[in-house]
């Protein structure tokens, strides 16, 4: 783990302790790391299969690869804080525990999505679980995620907002201008830039003068700390501190993920940007849940019944999910002209 | 009734929502410290503390979205624009997080936000800092737009917009703010959102117009009065949503219709009401609809081209005399 310029002190230790020294987690922990991650990986190569048969439309961004950076992180906080993502939002609501059913009947479109099948896939919300959304404009959701931040703040709670977005909205303006009100008044908010390394087709070397992202909010007084995105413990250690800063009241952290996205950057992307070598090499040596299992069996932290019951367990829920999802009717037409606006008794 | 400035009177809103709900707030530049860039917000700084009253930095984009953020989360945020020319670098956050975020949710996500400030022409500010917006966000399903003339209009419609649980663009009008009217004394003035007040009674012609263009079309009124014809002038006050049935029952009694607005004619608030007027009166009209409107070109510096280029009374009565086929 790699530090910046922090003018604080609680997150000091993390850079004293280097790279592979985040300590290990315990084995029901493991455990729900493994079930979360593949969770995430079976659904959406779940939505990918449907994609293909034409029961899911539009845009479509999978999340496959990423996995240990929405597992690690929803682990290291509460269920009170909240969270705020882009629009490859499917595994930030999976793991936020909104119901796999409902995610996707969203993409497909029906009646019980979660959004009744109005949002889509990028426009996944629910609040009552403190997840924002799901927005589809880059770089959008970070002064929104601020502005919760806020408003937990004003209401002298003692929550955090995560505030994801990819290494492509990292130069959107308004990232910018978010980072000074957030450093400015001190809001309990962990900046998470997800850099798989691909803003769509650009390499980040070719977008960014400047490619350590992490060092992105030091102009503004705001910490900044590399984690390995593919290895979930590194992520839920450097989660539990940097949610730990942001609860402090010291303000804001920028945590920068390093992490890979497989698939295209949506459903019509080729990904001609890059080899398949460079996929291959990838998904053979770093890949998050292999990576994963390898440590539990490591440390004997489950025999491969019990690993293998976690699979039959997830690919039931995600079978039952897209069963689901195609039953589901579609929406009444009554909806096309509900929640535009809300009713007023006047 | 008391004389006020539409000043106060926006104040006052403010001032008595805040006290009425701890959850509304204030956000902007120069809202606090300063006093506002135009002095409406004077005093609230001192009554409500600075965790209520908020200076931003100069941040347009940011600040509306994080606002809009404050607002997501439940908060019930007053987001002032030093004027609105500046809200265009935050129109973004404006039409796709505020206005649309209720609907891609399935109802889920409530944005409860007041974006206010001076809106349209000032006076000798050129091109840029001179524009009606009207018709950009009365656009947008999701969004309500409110443009009020009058310190009734501003303290009732202000107070409605902050208790609404949509995002309301409240477009106010700076020539306007340190105008006085007579105000009820009533500290509940609560206005509704969506419906017109028709300013000034007549039979023969029908003078629609929002926010500064009503007291252009009141002058106007007078003006014909001398010559015999008799205006009826109505102040939309909401623009979205559009009382069209008091304007559609105001033509059934003139059977003419002239609309007013400060911003370009093309796809305007006056292009609106003349589709409403065919889709919903045709049989009603004696005349084709006119439209005053600002000239078809960026706002000049130079005084007499500033004026030639906005609706003058005399534009509005020479259209009205148009309608009534009276040649002058």
């Amino acid at each position: 783990m790699a530090r910046t310029a922090a003018k604080t002190k609680a997150p000091r230790k993390a850079a004293e302790r280097g790279e592979n020294d985040a300590p290990p987690v315990a084995d029901d922990l493991l455990l729900d790391f493994y079930g979360g991650m593949l969770l995430v990986r079976r659904f959406e190569e779940k939505v990918g299969q449907m994609y293909g048969m034409g029961l899911i439309g539009g845009f479509c961004h999978l999340y496959i690869g990423q996995e240990a950076v929405v597992v690690g992180m929803e682990a290291a906080i509460g269920p009170d804080d909240a969270v705020i993502a882009s629009y490859r939002c499917h595994g930030h609501a999976l793991v936020r525990g909104v119901e796999p059913k409902a995610v996707m009947a969203e993409l497909t479109g029906r009646a019980d999505g979660v959004s009744k099948g109005k949002g889509g896939s990028m426009h996944i919300f629910d609040p009552e679980r403190g997840f924002y959304g799901g927005h589809g404009i880059v770089g959008a959701q970070v002064p929104l995620g601020a502005g919760i931040a806020f408003a937990q703040k004003y209401r002298k709670e003692n929550n955090i907002t995560l505030t994801f977005f990819g290494e492509g909205a990292a130069n959107q303006g308004q990232v910018y201008e978010t980072f000074n009100m957030a450093s400015l008044w001190k809001l309990p908010v962990v900046f998470v830039v997800e850099n798989n390394r691909y803003a769509m087709g650009t390499a980040v070397a070719r977008a960014k003068a400047g490619t350590e992202l992490c060092h992105r909010g030091e102009a503004f007084g705001i910490p900044g700390v590399r984690v390995d995105g593919m290895d979930v413990e590194k992520v839920y250690a450097a989660t539990l501190e940097a949610a730990a800063h942001a609860r402090s009241g010291e303000g804001p952290i920028l945590v920068e993920m390093q992490t890979y996205r497989y698939r295209g950057h949506s459903m019509s992307d080729p990904a001609k940007y890059r080899t398949r070598d460079e996929v291959q090499k990838i998904r053979t040596e770093r890949d998050p849940i292999d990576h994963l299992r390898e440590t539990i069996a490591r440390r004997g932290a489950a025999d491969d019944d019990r690993l293998r019951q976690i699979d039959r367990d997830v690919k039931s829920r995600v079978a039952e999910a897209a069963e689901f999802a195609q039953i589901s009717p579609e929406p009444d037409l009554s909806e096309l002209l509900t929640d535009i606006t809300v009713e007023t008794a006047a | 009734m008391a004389g006020i400035t539409v000043r106060e009177a926006l104040r006052d809103a403010m001032a008595e929502e805040m006290r009425r709900d701890g959850d509304v707030l204030l956000i902007g530049e120069e809202v606090a410290q300063y006093q506002g860039a135009y002095k409406v917000s004077q005093g609230l700084l001192d009554e409500f503390g600075e965790w209520r009253v908020i200076d931003t930095p100069i941040t347009e984009h940011g600040f509306a979205g994080l606002s809009i953020g404050l607002a997501m989360a439940g908060l019930k945020p007053i987001t002032e624009f030093m004027t609105f020319n500046f809200a265009m670098q935050a129109i973004d956050q404006i039409v796709n997080s505020a206005g649309k975020t209720l609907y891609m949710s399935g109802g889920k996500v409530r944005c409860p936000i007041v974006f206010r400030g001076p809106n349209g022409a000032a006076a000798r500010v050129a091109a840029q800092h001179s524009q009606d917006y009207a018709s950009w966000y009365g656009h947008v399903p999701g969004l309500k737009v409110i443009a009020p003339f009058s310190a009734e209009d501003a303290k009732g419609l202000l107070k409605a917009a902050i208790r609404d649980p949509n995002p309301v663009i409240f477009l106010e009008n700076e020539i306007l703010y340190g105008q006085t009217f007579d105000l009820p004394d009533d500290d509940d003035l609560v206005l509704p959102i969506g419906k017109a007040k028709i300013e000034r009674e007549g039979r023969d012609v029908t003078i629609v117009a929002y926010s500064i263009m009503v007291a252009k079309a009141l002058q106007a009124a007078e003006t014909l009065a001398d010559e015999g014809i008799d205006a009826e002038v109505v102040n939309l006050r909401t623009i979205r949503p559009m009382d069209t049935a008091t304007v559609i029952e105001s033509l059934g009694r003139t059977g003419r219709l002239v609309c007013v607005e400060e911003g370009w004619a093309f796809s305007g608030i006056g292009a609106e009401l003349a589709a409403v007027a065919m889709e919903e009166g045709f049989d009603l009209l004696d005349a084709p609809v006119r439209r005053v409107t600002a000239v078809d070109a960026p706002l000049p510096y130079a005084a007499n081209l500033e004026d030639a280029a906005l609706p003058r009374a005399e534009r509005i009565a020479a259209a009205a005399r148009d309608v009534c086929y009276v040649k002058t």
